[in-house]
């Protein structure tokens, strides 16, 4: 690119932006395919939420509906209990999202820089549970929770959702405080901190940045869960306090009974619109984060 | 410094390791004691020796599950890491001479959407997007004359349905770790390549992809697992619940369908016992075949 080797490098500059028009062309293309095959299914979901039964059945998925009535959303709100569900599963993973971060922390702290017999062990321990998928366990994991009392419970889900989520972040967070210094940490010492002080003092706030991570690592892993509440959360009265993921796909076989699909696309659309809404405000952390999780 | 110290370490680790061990630990170790019995679920347990093992060597449906498994585990990765590469170079220019196309940006956000929906939902989505009838937006998007395509009804297909969702929403989540990767690479040694005349298609082949080893590692191993689960996604789209015919069943569906349907639970361990060994093997496959930088 420099001037001085202009006459040498002419040619191959010319034809090389050639090429990289054509190239640009296809990329536009499949970029633009690709974000309408992304896009499409949830407008389409969208749009039928408004339709009746007949206008589902049109075969016309991106005709606009004849009129716009809320009617479905109240069905599914209330007769579907959509809105039970969400409220269901904001409180399990608030609870759970918080214990996983106190306990996760904690144990990830003290493995990351305190040495002591046994140390080692508990980190592999822990982090072997990444290897492993949790469907493995899930016939053990019912029966310990059985004769603990806890199936059916929102304890029950909570407790197991932190032990599920603890592998990763203990794994993640470990790393995190491993690299902080020394010295500030001296420093606390000698100032006579404990050491209990100096972990939520010092230690938690020097450690924002990958708290920040896993907290949303953790909180859509675990929004997302559906075998954990499918398995756990049975039995009499259990539908009242399903998670969002297990009650949707409930309706979603009632639609089928029924020939509702419209309160069906009612209630997929109040699932996803929360999730646009808080996407499009944290979108640049969102992706940090779980990309984050990933690298580590 | 040393006042308090075990204490300190025991307050600190006494409530996670009581929790993992109580729903993690315990319960993979019961995997390997249960798969020994003939247990219901209810009253005493017995041990069967090795009879849950021997009836799985026979069982045609745990072989198709396994294949189903397999066909996932080699597909998945090799198809989203493929599009994702793609579309993250033509993102980014490898984060090298040029600035990649216009609405970069704006592509990453709507492609990296679907990857926070709970696969669940994604599921249910989908089980409507390839409804056999007009309802369904694929059969209501192709022509009349086109007799109705039957997807997840058609024994040939509904596997491959199902691995299409799986890319559908993966694909977004790689490109930004794609594009995170290709970001860290140095501008200059793009630039010593575009000064040599390097077509683009062999700075992706001979700078991206071997600078980016060890992003592709990651990915392959998270896609690996990802493969390994599919148990939302049978148990919601597919006909039948792994089926037309056991078309799409894959050894989560039937581990949660021996345990909690058949009252079979020393036999749904026998299942997880298999998978633990399955997994073990794709791990060391895994970090054999990647191992490249290593010496």
């Amino acid at each position: 690119m420099t001037t001085t080797a202009a006459p040498a490098v002419a040619r191959p500059i010319e034809t090389k932006k050639r090429e990289v028009n054509a190239l640009n062309g296809l990329a536009h293309i499949a970029l633009f395919a690709w974000a309408i095959a992304t896009a499409g299914p949830l407008i389409w979901v969208l749009l039928a939420s408004f339709k009746s039964n007949t206008e589902i059945f049109l075969g016309q998925p991106f005709a606009l509906p004849s009129s716009f009535s809320f009617g479905t959303y109240v069905n599914a709100w209330s007769e579907a209990h959509i809105g039970r569900y969400f409220l269901n599963s904001v409180f399990v993973v608030a609870i759970s999202t918080a214990g996983t971060m106190l306990f996760g922390s904690m144990a990830a702290y003290v493995l990351a820089r305190y040495r002591f017999r046994g140390n080692r062990f508990l980190y592999y321990l822990f982090v072997s549970g990444l290897a492993f998928p949790t469907f493995m366990a899930i016939t053990p994991l019912f029966f310990i929770l059985k004769n603990l009392g806890l199936i059916n419970t929102f304890t029950g889900l909570i407790l197991v959702y932190i032990a599920y989520s603890l592998p990763f972040t203990v794994f993640f967070l470990a790393a995190f405080f491993k690299a902080l210094p020394h010295e500030i940490d001296e420093a606390a010492t000698v100032d006579g901190a404990s050491h209990t002080r100096k972990f939520f003092q010092i230690m938690m706030p020097m450690a924002k940045s990958g708290l920040i991570s896993i907290t949303i690592f953790n909180i859509v892993g675990q929004w997302n869960q559906y075998l954990l509440p499918v398995a756990i959360m049975q039995g009499a009265g259990a539908d009242s306090k399903w998670v969002l993921t297990q009650g949707i796909a409930n309706i979603s076989v009632q639609a089928g009974y029924h020939a509702e699909w419209s309160t069906l696309f009612a209630a997929l659309t109040l699932s996803i619109l929360p999730m646009i809404v808080v996407y499009a405000i944290f979108q640049r952390q969102i992706q940090a984060g779980l990309t984050a999780g990933a690298v580590k | 410094m040393r006042h308090g110290k075990y204490p300190f370490i025991i307050g600190f680790l006494a409530v996670p390791v009581a929790l993992y061990g109580t729903f993690v630990v315990a319960a993979y170790i019961q995997t390997f004691q249960l798969a020994f019995t003939s247990w219901s679920g209810l009253g005493p347990i017995t041990y069967n020796g090795f009879d849950n093992f021997e009836r799985l060597w026979n069982d045609d449906l745990f072989w198709r599950s396994v294949g189903h498994n397999l066909y996932l585990l080699i597909l998945l990765p090799i198809i989203t890491i493929a599009i994702a590469l793609v579309f993250a170079f033509l993102l980014n220019e490898g984060g090298g001479m040029h600035r990649g196309v216009r609405g970069s940006k704006f592509y990453r956000v709507i492609f990296f959407f679907p990857q926070l929906m709970a696969l669940a939902i994604v599921a249910v989505i989908f089980g409507r997007v390839f409804s056999t009838d007009e309802s369904g937006m694929l059969n209501g998007l192709f022509p009349d004359s086109w007799s109705p395509w039957l997807f997840l009804a058609d024994e040939r297909w509904a596997l491959t349905c199902i691995l299409a969702v799986m890319v559908w929403q993966a694909v977004g989540f790689y490109v930004v770790l794609f594009s995170a990767g290709m970001g860290s690479i140095e501008r200059e040694v793009y630039e010593a390549a575009a000064l040599d005349g390097a077509s683009r298609i062999s700075v992706f082949f001979k700078i991206t992809i071997p600078l980016l080893w060890g992003t592709l590692q990651v990915a392959w191993v998270y896609l690996g697992i990802a493969a390994f689960d599919a148990f939302a996604l049978v148990n919601i789209m597919s006909v039948d619940r792994g089926g037309p015919d056991g078309a799409t069943s894959v050894l989560s569906m039937m581990i949660y369908r021996n345990a909690f349907e058949y009252s079979q639970a020393g036999y749904a361990s026998a299942i997880g016992v298999a998978l633990f060994f399955l997994t073990l093997t794709f791990a060391a496959l895994t970090l054999r075949v990647t191992r490249r930088e290593a010496h």
